[in-house]
């Protein structure tokens, strides 16, 4: 059961990701990214990663998908499906995509992955939280500085062009 | 603990099947009479006025932003408040200030007229 589940959210996520690449349309590309998000969600589920699973619909299918189709919306030449599809940097760009493929293929199937022993705690978020106050404390409050120095960042390049 | 998952695949299945139920009741049910009134695009009943494909304005990005970083936010309170009954003052006294930093962060935007809309 849990292979089939695997399997079908592989396929959902991979063949929701060639969508996406190839869909000329770039709205419907972000639409699919946010099917590529799902799959992707039920890969941390099957993997017992429930608050992953959580923070990836809430963070990415919530947030990420939303500032990526307001981003495709603020363009003007590219998101026409009668731009040309590549230009002439596509055979350095498909050289380099196909370098980085073979490196991560190496990467994943030679290196020695510890894999963990035992079952996944069941209160694992109650864990998170309480190790987010405690052990963690400076990292759980340098990562709220983190969040509040993107957000001036982006008003700054924002209001630039104003 | 996996098998309760299969609730929300019932209701996955369910939101994906109603949807594409409706389409093709609606497909074979309704009379096929276009003319090019029928055709044309629906906006309020108002004729609409040049492309669908128009640039939108940079202040939708900058809301965008803000949402994602109280998100982030929210990810990050959610195990907390999951905890909660077992954590002590100081938990709450580290939550404020992980919220308080945040707010600084909103008050600027505030200030700096981000949020009023041009």
């Amino acid at each position: 059961m849990q292979h089939v589940m695997f399997f079908l959210f592989a396929i959902i996520t991979l063949g929701a990701a060639i969508m996406v690449v190839t869909t000329r349309n770039l709205l419907r590309s972000a639409l699919w990214l946010i099917l590529v998000f799902f799959g992707i969600a039920g890969i941390f589920v099957l993997l017992n990663a429930e608050f992953l699973a959580v923070v990836q619909i809430l963070v990415y299918v919530g947030a990420i998908a939303t500032l990526i189709i307001f981003a495709v919306m603020l363009t003007r030449q590219v998101m026409d499906p009668k731009q040309p599809r590549f230009n002439d940097q596509a055979r350095v760009v498909a050289g380099f995509a196909t370098l980085l493929f073979v490196v991560l293929a190496v990467i994943v199937t030679r290196v020695a992955w510890p894999v963990a022993i035992g079952a996944a705690p069941v209160d694992a978020i109650q864990q998170l939280g309480m190790d987010f106050v405690g052990p963690y404390a400076v990292p759980f409050e340098v990562a709220s500085v983190l969040l509040v120095v993107a957000m001036i960042g982006a008003i700054i390049i924002a209001r630039e062009h104003e | 603990m996996l098998s309760q998952y299969a609730f929300i695949g019932v209701f996955a299945i369910v939101a994906f099947a109603l949807p594409i139920i409706g389409l093709l009741m609606a497909w074979l049910l309704r009379p096929k009479k276009p003319n090019p009134a029928k055709n044309s695009t629906y906006e309020c009943g108002v004729e609409t006025i040049g492309d669908t494909w128009v640039q939108f304005k940079a202040q939708y990005y900058l809301y965008a932003l803000i949402f994602v970083v109280f998100d982030v936010e929210a990810a990050f309170v959610f195990p907390w408040a999951v905890a909660y009954n077992k954590l002590g003052v100081y938990a709450l006294v580290e939550m404020v200030l992980f919220v308080a930093i945040l707010l600084g962060g909103l008050l600027y935007a505030w200030r700096k007229q981000a949020l009023d809309w041009h």
